[in-house]
């Protein structure tokens, strides 16, 4: 009996599992778009880490192609200089003093209220100033873009079913040609891992839209790469230190668990049971 | 149960104490509490439970230091937590993982009670104070999911506060009244978040009386039967605490899998995003250990009968102890029911996986076209019911059961406890 | 009642008749219930609409914005109302329907108010759009009659927004609206 018991354990661990995934497949299975190429990522598994080197080019495409439109809500300079950050530097543990994220920072006009007439006034940003807004309101987001509201990159890639394969596969894969049957409505384009295939982004990225400093070649694919690895650190930028921290967690609790198994085994060692 | 108190104070200052006030007295005597000795696993997750209780109050309480219930700023004041308050990016997923694996452990703790039939005679009121909790979790559950202000708790609020609105007569009053408006707003997510900080102490209030009843009737054990004799039962401590100590250790390998490596894994890509009152997502689900219970709503086409059938589903487990007719407790000596009761763990995950599918999905391709979730989950909720309805009273009276040992002691030794 | 209190003269006795004691008992446990219940009524009735949440009641849309057979969608008390332009051939569907096979019986005509002029206008259909179900918004122009989807549970509305499969009981509610000038309507 203890055996149905243990096993119905494991099915409980199993079955939540599959509820997941379930609920996943669900939320796509309504249109005709296709599912996201899954791509290798070196982020991903127990031990997997950010690419800096990849996600400063991720930050000059950001900067560059999709700045324009897009804001990075949740993110201010001084995370780019943090621990785990694109442009971390250990002789800067104080982000707000890395000269890297000083001289990216001064690249964007903040508003700011004037400290003597109490006026609005545009000034550099300095490290600690969030990225600011694109568009002053949705409202306003909307009328300059046909209707649609560009989303927000910073958690572009948890928000998304499909994460980092599916921003990689609707900008580096997805703008194909129309299929015959299909009813493309104006102003948007086909994109076919998009939900309803019509998104009202035209194509962002194209061969040699930037120019890498490090003389990486900057096909459509590479700086799509390089970008979602920039916005997978944006959407959860504290993922290194979080598996730091499980594997001396998991290491703790194994050595505890089995200090607690021979107690156990020895409080009850002259007790049947 | 509760014999008389073993307690002796050895020192002088412990015996003015115990003459003033026995505090002392009393934890012994807990702590020593009578336990059969044939419990296994299954009986650590009390104490497992207990644990969720106070990791849930102290990360809750922790992060309530940092949220802001307001509909311009809560969505914001989470990715702070997770972005820049100092250990935030642990707290706030411990609080959301913690939240699913609560839930885990009651579920187990319950289909545990369940099967060795601990919801029997004397232990009635313990059954029904559990189901309290159990109640008092899910809204707990639901009222903190409203919290981060994503498009799931906005739209899992609106769906949830609709309930109230199938009401007759009454019903579209008491929803304003529930929301402070037409529709789930600020006053709704503020109200949210007081009732969700006041609800675990009402839980933790509850799990009081429910230790305390379990106290005075004793546990109950696998085989079913009352301790009889001295040697049927071992003191608590030492024995069961280093036993359910090391349950929870091996409890919390699971939760540090999904807080530090599957942190997203429970929740949905869909409250990553604002809330939008006017943009609903294509697919609303609710958490997953409300699965089940969506499933049971949506299998029936008409609004309130599929709310009736919900609650009920719930309301069902408080008669329980009445409506399982048996004079034998443990599923081990009912070789029949026992496989009743499989079935019905099982179907608890097929409306899980209902409730998490579009209803005119195809389940199984079976035939021409194939079944739908919408005609599986009617089929599940059939057998939730009739489990209840009449298998359980109805195998009481005419089931054989197996013979029950003399005693725990016996059980033990013949090694079949 | 205790017996022991011989001196009091007001006591009956052991018939069980209502004293003058027993009167006062009464009337003291109902001052209390009362007192209590006047005190839980401001306790409850605080957690209703505040005044600010009543007064966001009206909006003015202008239904010139709208081209034939296209949508508008306004924010209204935080709920989005649907201003759509039909189609001929919509207004025929939704007047070829036997209204008597309908969960939630009600003409295509009484589903819109008049003009100034008195007369409707069945090109613009206005309606709060929340599915009367548990509250989601249903998608345009889809389902199995033409009119709208509720891709929650799955109800579809016909192209007069009337409830014809699915769980929802009721039609989608026409909001209480006035025409202020031939293209302009306030809601609310």
């Amino acid at each position: 009996m203890l055996k149905t018991m243990t096993k119905t354990f494991a099915a409980i661990a199993l079955v939540s599992t599959a509820l997941f995934a379930g609920s996943l497949n669900a939320s796509a299975a309504g249109g005709a778009e296709a599912k996201p190429e899954a791509q290798k990522w070196g982020f991903t598994g127990p031990f997997g880490t950010y690419d800096r080197l990849a996600m400063q080019r991720g930050y000059q495409v950001y900067k560059e192609t999709c700045s324009s439109c897009h804001a990075l809500e949740h993110l201010a300079f001084r995370h780019l200089g943090e621990k785990g950050g694109p442009f971390y530097d250990a002789k800067y543990p104080n982000p707000n003093d890395n000269p890297v994220v000083k001289a990216f920072a001064k690249e964007w006009e903040i508003t700011d209220l004037d400290q003597d007439s109490g006026d609005p006034i545009e000034r550099p940003g300095i490290p600690a100033d969030g990225f600011p807004d694109i568009f002053p309101n949705a409202i306003a987001a909307a009328a300059s873009n046909g209707g649609a509201v560009p989303p927000d990159l910073s958690l572009i890639v948890p928000a998304r079913v499909g994460g980092v394969d599916y921003v990689y596969s609707l900008l580096a894969k997805g703008y194909t040609d129309v299929p015959h049957d299909f009813k493309l409505s104006e102003g948007t384009n086909y994109n076919k891992y998009f939900p309803g295939n019509q998104i009202a982004m035209a194509p962002p990225l194209f061969e040699d839209a930037v120019e890498y400093a490090d003389g990486t070649k900057a096909t459509t694919e590479q700086m799509a790469r390089d970008v979602v690895e920039f916005l997978a650190w944006a959407g959860d930028p504290k993922m290194e230190v979080r598996k730091k921290v499980g594997f001396a967690t998991f290491l703790f609790l194994f050595i505890f668990a089995l200090l607690l198994f021979m107690t156990y085994k020895e409080v009850w060692r002259n007790v049947d049971h | 149960m509760s014999g008389p108190s073993t307690y002796e104070p050895k020192y002088a200052a412990e015996r003015w104490l115990d003459k003033r006030l026995p505090i002392i007295r009393m934890s012994v005597d807990f702590m020593g509490f009578p336990s059969p000795r044939n419990l296994n696993y299954w009986y650590a997750f009390g104490g497992i439970l207990t644990l969720c209780l106070v990791a849930q109050i102290i990360t809750g309480i922790i992060l309530a230091m940092h949220y802001t219930p307001h509909v311009d700023l809560a969505f914001d004041s989470v990715q702070r937590i997770r972005r820049d308050v100092p250990f935030g990016w642990l707290l706030q997923p411990m609080h959301a993982v913690g939240a699913s694996m609560f839930f885990l452990a009651v579920y187990i703790h319950m289909f545990r009670g369940m099967f060795y039939g601990s919801y029997k005679n004397p232990r009635e009121l313990l059954w029904i104070i559990g189901c309290l909790i159990y109640l008092a979790m899910m809204a707990t559950g639901f009222l903190g999911y409203t919290l981060p202000w994503g498009q799931m708790s906005f739209w899992g609020a609106t769906v949830i506060t609709g309930f109230f609105g199938a009401i007759p007569i009454v019903g579209e009053s008491l929803q304003q009244w529930l929301l402070g408006g037409y529709s789930v707003g600020n006053p709704t997510l503020q109200r949210f978040f007081s009732l969700h900080y006041l609800l675990p102490f009402v839980i933790a209030a509850l799990v009081g009386l429910h230790i305390w009843a379990v106290h005075h009737v004793g546990q109950n054990n696998p085989i079913g039967i009352e301790p009889k004799s001295k040697s049927d039962t071992l003191p608590f401590h030492p024995f069961y605490t280093m036993k359910d100590a090391f349950a929870i250790a091996v409890f919390l390998m699971i939760f540090a899998l999904f807080v530090f490596y599957l942190p997203d894994a429970l929740g949905h890509a869909d409250n990553y995003q604002r809330a939008d009152p006017m943009k609903t997502p294509p697919h609303i689900v609710p958490e997953w250990y409300f699965l089940p219970f969506y499933a049971i709503l949506r299998a029936v086409p008409d609004k309130l009968l599929g709310i009736i059938l919900m609650f009920g589903a719930i309301a069902v487990l408080f008669v329980l102890p009445w409506l399982d007719t048996s004079k034998v407790r443990s599923m081990r000596f009912r070789p029949i029911t026992k496989w009743f009761f499989i079935i019905f763990l099982i179907n608890g995950f097929i409306l899980g996986w209902c409730g998490a599918k579009a209803p005119d999905a195809i389940a199984i391709p079976i035939g021409e076209h194939g079944m739908t979730f919408k005609w599986l989950s009617r089929i599940s909720t059939l057998y939730y019911f009739a489990y209840f309805i009449p298998i359980l009273p109805v195998m009481g009276w005419i089931e054989k059961t197996k013979p029950l040992p003399e005693s725990i002691t016996k059980a033990v030794l013949s090694g079949d406890a | 009642m205790s017996d022991t209190d011989k001196s009091d003269e007001n006591h009956i006795g052991e018939g069980g008749e209502p004293t003058r004691r027993d009167f006062i008992y009464i009337a003291t446990a109902a001052a209390a219930a009362v007192g209590g219940g006047a005190f839980a009524w401001p306790l409850v009735s605080q957690m209703s609409a505040a005044g600010d949440t009543r007064a966001a009641g009206s909006i003015e849309i202008d239904l010139s914005k709208v081209s034939e057979g296209q949508q508008l969608k306004v924010l209204w008390r935080g709920k989005p109302v649907f201003v759509r332009y039909r189609t001929q051939k919509e207004i025929d569907e939704a007047d070829a329907v036997d209204i008597a096979s309908l969960p939630d019986p009600e003409t295509d005509d009484a589903r819109f108010v008049a003009n100034p002029e008195g007369k409707i206008n069945k090109h613009m259909l206005v309606m709060v759009g929340v599915c009367t179900h548990f509250g989601c918004i249903p998608v345009g122009e889809a389902g199995d009659f033409d009119g709208w989807y509720c891709p929650c549970h799955g109800s579809h509305y016909d192209t007069s927004g009337r409830i014809r499969k699915g769980p929802a009981p009721k039609n989608m509610v026409i909001p209480k609206y006035t025409y202020i000038s031939d293209t302009v309507i306030k809601v609310g």
